[in-house]
């Protein structure tokens, strides 16, 4: 027998198996309860407004600002892991290493009951708590993202810098973060899904009514309605979030495609 | 030759320079003077590339001095930057910024650096990307350009400065032959025009027709010195012979 006719067979069995599979699975389940447990309309529609007004509105507003406060820590990580100063190396990595060995919940969870105790006297509201864990639990990750993306502009760049007469932060800023900030994008893009998604850990934290995201007004809804369906309304919401991001990060990618290749 | 009066504008005494164990340049003394043109010739780690670093310290010196312009370079608390804006350097690889137009290329470190102003920056840009012949290019990527044009944008680049020496580290070794011509051509007309130039090059016809002044660098010393007709023409030192030799007879 040929390579090519038994790659062939080899495709069909393949193919035989995942059709016996989605058939068993299709027989098997009870789609009549399914449907009533997941998919139950009445419940669904009662979720909104709110579900965008709300949970949707506020997944999205402690999204970004704990991501702009994670991006604003990462960069002074990145540029302290990077700094010749040796007691700003080490400040850098224990502060990653530790943060970005905790489970984001721990993080929360020591956040939510700690800053309101250790700084009674600034009145810290739930955002800011919210904010602050979000924060650190990104800033961790995207500042071994954004050490790689600024070592992974070339050198040679710097000393072009540096030979006009640029100071070595003005070439930072004015040159290499630039260009590092195009390379990193895909796996920054990355952090701000995942962050999309550890967002939901506020609920632990507890919430009002006027509080609560995606993940905790679903919670409630479930214990008001007894039905699963809500889970599928925040999933399709999360979904809504993150797949538009992907897309704007390719474009963005493929607008700054000629950047990462040296010139 | 050109007549030297005057402080030299380059002033190198007993420079070394190490990494590590292995010292690539040692003891090396000589004078750079206005309006001169000086190429550096001599085999592959020699220590040209590293002694023209030196000149404006992106390499720091193991010991030694060098004064450029009356500043001491190796001085630790020298304004280095401020003394860098006058030493234009062209690099064997560019080094164009990549993620900036060739405008943006040729104005930002005017405006970062020396406050001009957007308008003057601009004007300064159109004037040295004329200079180079690539007035065209100036709202072009530097990606988009050749090897030889982005090569022509970073010499503009570095005129831009005003600076009052240029630096010059093997300009045309990372070029397609058919496009070293055009950038030799512009330094030649930057050294007609009286630009004090220090040039590491393995292009012999140029340095024999354009220099002033030419070193002949082996295992980090300078063999041989003087007016590029004798050291290219006539050399004196049987080193110097042989990597001549090599060098204008590839083949054998």
């Amino acid at each position: 027998m040929s390579k090519r006719k038994r790659s062939q067979i080899s495709r069909w069995i393949q193919y035989a198996i995942l059709i016996v599979v989605a058939a068993f699975v299709v027989i098997q389940a009870d789609w009549a309860t399914l449907a009533e447990t997941f998919l139950n309309l009445e419940v669904a529609a009662g979720m909104f407004p709110e579900v965008i007004t709300v949970a949707l509105k506020n997944t999205i507003l402690f999204t970004l600002l704990g991501f702009a406060l994670g991006l604003v820590l990462a960069i002074v990580l990145a540029l302290m892991r990077l700094s010749s100063v040796g007691p700003y190396r080490w400040l850098a990595i224990i502060y990653i290493e530790f943060f970005r060995g905790l489970p984001a919940l721990v993080v929360f969870l020591v956040m939510g009951f700690g800053l309101p105790v250790a700084f009674p006297g600034l009145g810290l509201n739930k955002l800011v708590v919210i904010m602050v864990a979000l924060g650190l639990v990104a800033s961790a990750y995207m500042a071994e993202t954004i050490r790689a993306g600024i070592q992974a502009v070339p050198q040679g760049q710097v000393e072009a810098a540096r030979s006009l007469g640029m100071s070595s932060s003005r070439a930072m800023v004015t040159v290499v973060l630039p260009q590092a900030f195009r390379i990193i994008l895909p796996p920054l893009t990355n952090e701000l899904i995942l962050l999309t998604k550890d967002s939901s850990l506020a609920y632990i934290l507890g919430s009002s009514v006027a509080g609560r995201e995606l993940a905790a007004l679903a919670r409630a809804e479930i214990v008001n309605t007894a039905s699963l369906t809500p889970f599928i309304v925040i999933a399709l919401c999360y979904l809504a979030i993150t797949i538009p991001l992907s897309y704007l990060s390719r474009l963005l990618e493929k607008k700054f495609g000629s950047v990462g290749r040296p010139a | 030759m050109k007549n030297r009066t005057g402080e030299p504008i380059i002033r190198v005494t007993n420079l070394a320079k190490s990494f590590g164990d292995n010292e690539v340049l040692s003891d090396i003394n000589g004078e750079i003077y206005r309006g001169e043109v000086v190429c550096v010739i001599g085999p592959s780690g020699s220590g040209k590339s590293t002694l023209l670093r030196c000149i404006n310290m992106l390499e720091t010196p193991t010991s030694g001095t060098i004064v450029v312009d009356g500043h001491e370079m190796t001085d630790p608390d020298v304004d280095i930057d401020a003394a860098r804006t006058r030493i234009g350097m062209v690099f064997q690889s560019f080094n164009l910024f990549s993620h900036l137009s060739v405008r943006e290329n040729l104005t930002v470190a005017q405006r970062h650096v020396l406050r001009r102003s957007k308008a003057e920056a601009n004007r300064v840009a159109e004037h040295t990307l004329e200079r180079v012949g690539l007035s065209e290019k100036i709202d072009a990527a530097p990606s988009s350009l050749s090897g030889g044009q982005q090569q022509r944008v970073a010499i503009a680049r570095a005129l831009s400065m005003n600076p009052d020496v240029m630096l010059f580290d093997e300009p045309t070794s990372a070029l397609d032959p058919e496009l070293v011509g055009d950038v030799l051509k512009v330094m030649r007309s930057l050294a007609d025009e009286g630009m004090t130039m220090v040039v590491v090059t393995h292009e012999m016809a140029f340095a024999r027709d354009v220099a002033d002044r030419v070193l002949f660098m082996a295992d980090g010393v300078v063999v041989e010195e003087g007016p590029a007709a004798e050291v290219i023409g006539d050399p004196e030192q049987a080193r110097t012979r042989e990597f001549l030799h090599r060098v204008l007879n590839p083949t054998g």
